[in-house]
This record gives C-alpha cells, sequence and structure tokens, in this order.
C-alpha cells in the first residue's frame, strides 16, 4: 500500500515540476507548484516525517504560492509570449540533460551502497515531535537563534525594499 | 519491489535537474524563481529520506532550517522582483539587460 502511495505521490510531484517548467503562463505554473508541494507533503508523510508534512503545506502551499499569485496579481503578466526556441535555450537544455545523466550515473554506481543502510519498518525518528525539541534547543540552539534574526533582517529588508522614498527618486 | 532509499533519492534528483532546466529555459523571473524553489524542495527530500533510512534526526531539523530560510529568501526576492517592475515596466530577463555590452 505504502509502495503504491509512493509511486503516485512522486508521480504527482513530478508530473507538476514539469508543468511548472512547459506552462507559458505564470499562473498556472504557480498553481502546478502547488499541487507539487502537496506530492512533497504525502512523501514527506511517507518518510514518517509528520511535523515536516504539515510545516510544508503551511509555509510553502499556504504562505510562498499565495505570495507568487499575489505577485503576479500586481504585477498582472497577461500569457508568457513565449519566443520559440533559441540557441541559448536549446544549450541551456543540454546542459540540464547532462546534468541529469551525471547524477543519475552517480545515483546507479550507489546503489550497492545504498541498500545496506535499510531502515527497519520501525517507524522513523521524525515522526516524534520530541526529537525536535530536543535537537533544536540543544545541539541547534545558536542556528535556531541565527535564523531568528535572518529572519528579522529580512522583514526589515523587504520593508525598504517596497518603501517608496521621496527623497531618494532625484538620486536615482 | 519494496521502496528504499534509492527511489526517494531518484525523485529528488530528477526534481531538482527538473528545476535547474526551468531555471535555464525559462524567461519570466517569477517562474524562473518558483524553479529554484523546486531545487529546494528536491534537496529538502533527500534530507528527510537519509534522515529516515539511518535513523538520525540531523536531517529532519536541517529541513526546519530549509523552511525558514526558503521563506525570507522569496518575500525578499519578491519584494526586490516588485521593486525592479516598478523601474524597468518588465520581469522578462532577456529585457534586463543593462549590464549588456
Amino acid at each position: 500500500m505504502a509502495d503504491i502511495l509512493f509511486y503516485i505521490f512522486a508521480a504527482m510531484t513530478i508530473g507538476s515540476a514539469v508543468a511548472v517548467v512547459i506552462n507559458p503562463n505564470a499562473v498556472n505554473s504557480a498553481l502546478a507548484f502547488l499541487v507539487g508541494l502537496l506530492g512533497v507533503s504525502g512523501l514527506f508523510v511517507l518518510l514518517d516525517s509528520f511535523l515536516l508534512a504539515v510545516l510544508m503545506i503551511l509555509v510553502y502551499a499556504g504562505a510562498v504560492v499565495a505570495l507568487f499569485l499575489f505577485i503576479i496579481m500586481l504585477l498582472d503578466m497577461q500569457g508568457g509570449e513565449r519566443k520559440p526556441f533559441s540557441r541559448p535555450t536549446a544549450v541551456a537544455g543540454f546542459i540540464g540533460a547532462a546534468l541529469l545523466a551525471v547524477c543519475a550515473t552517480s545515483l546507479l554506481q550507489g546503489i550497492g551502497a545504498l541498500e545496506t543502510a535499510e531502515a527497519g519498518s520501525a517507524i522513523g525518528v521524525g515522526a516524534n515531535l520530541k526529537h525536535y525539541a530536543d535537537q533544536l534547543f540543544t545541539t541547534y540552539l545558536l542556528p535556531v537563534q541565527v535564523v531568528g534574526f535572518l529572519l528579522l533582517i529580512a522583514m526589515l529588508g523587504v520593508i525598504v525594499l517596497s518603501k517608496k522614498f521621496e527623497g531618494l527618486e532625484d538620486i536615482k | 519491489m519494496s521502496v528504499g532509499l534509492t527511489e526517494y533519492l531518484t525523485v529528488a534528483v530528477v526534481l531538482f535537474v527538473i528545476g535547474f532546466v526551468g531555471v535555464l529555459i525559462r524567461k519570466n523571473t517569477l517562474v524562473i524563481y518558483m524553479c529554484l524553489e523546486l531545487m529546494l524542495v528536491a534537496s529538502t527530500i533527500a534530507f528527510v529520506a537519509f534522515s529516515r533510512f539511518n535513523g538520525t534526526m540531523d536531517g529532519n531539523v536541517f529541513v526546519f532550517f530549509i523552511l525558514t530560510v526558503a521563506a525570507a529568501e522569496v518575500a525578499v526576492g519578491l519584494a526586490i522582483i516588485v521593486a525592479l517592475f516598478r523601474r524597468r515596466q518588465t520581469v522578462q530577463v532577456e529585457e534586463l539587460n543593462a549590464l549588456k555590452n
């Protein structure tokens, strides 16, 4: 049952990722991104990381995609006005295919080594919320503080970036 | 055949490469940004899969931080895109060529 669910969620994720890339309309891309995030969240549930699955929905699907849609609406872009494939695009596609080939080769070479790290049928450590608290407030206490400051700085930066300074207009 | 670490890593790799190709071939800055987020999400899948199959907690905690940083990054990046649109009236990358020549 879990295997079937894995393949469903994986197909959902990858299919909507392809839709994000090939869709000429930015709004459709954002909605496909939303579906892909739901698939990723399902994968997290299958990996016993229930908290991260919920956070993925809340933060990404709730906040980030909503912000994207809001900005698309604000900038009012209609259609994609896609041009036919140019030479740089073909080169870019080739580089991407080469990257995929490198990743696939290294993955295939490592399969023998990966099988030894087999998980038992026991439930994963990510399932227990207490483990998060233990780690976040002991080992990772400093990174938590740093990330808190990062959020504060990002908030201040966004305010400065999006505010119109009347006196600065003539300097520009 | 039971689903193991390899299958999850394959999904992560494919998702990362799709995001990378999207960054390279798309012209719209917002869609490029979405593809960047896709690459971040792909790395989180790899983190959680390694964490689950090794029985350690660190991967999960790192995904925690990745989520936080991604949220901050999206806020700042979209503010930059809006500021750019105010000045240049476009978000298509081929029209943003002020540094060319």
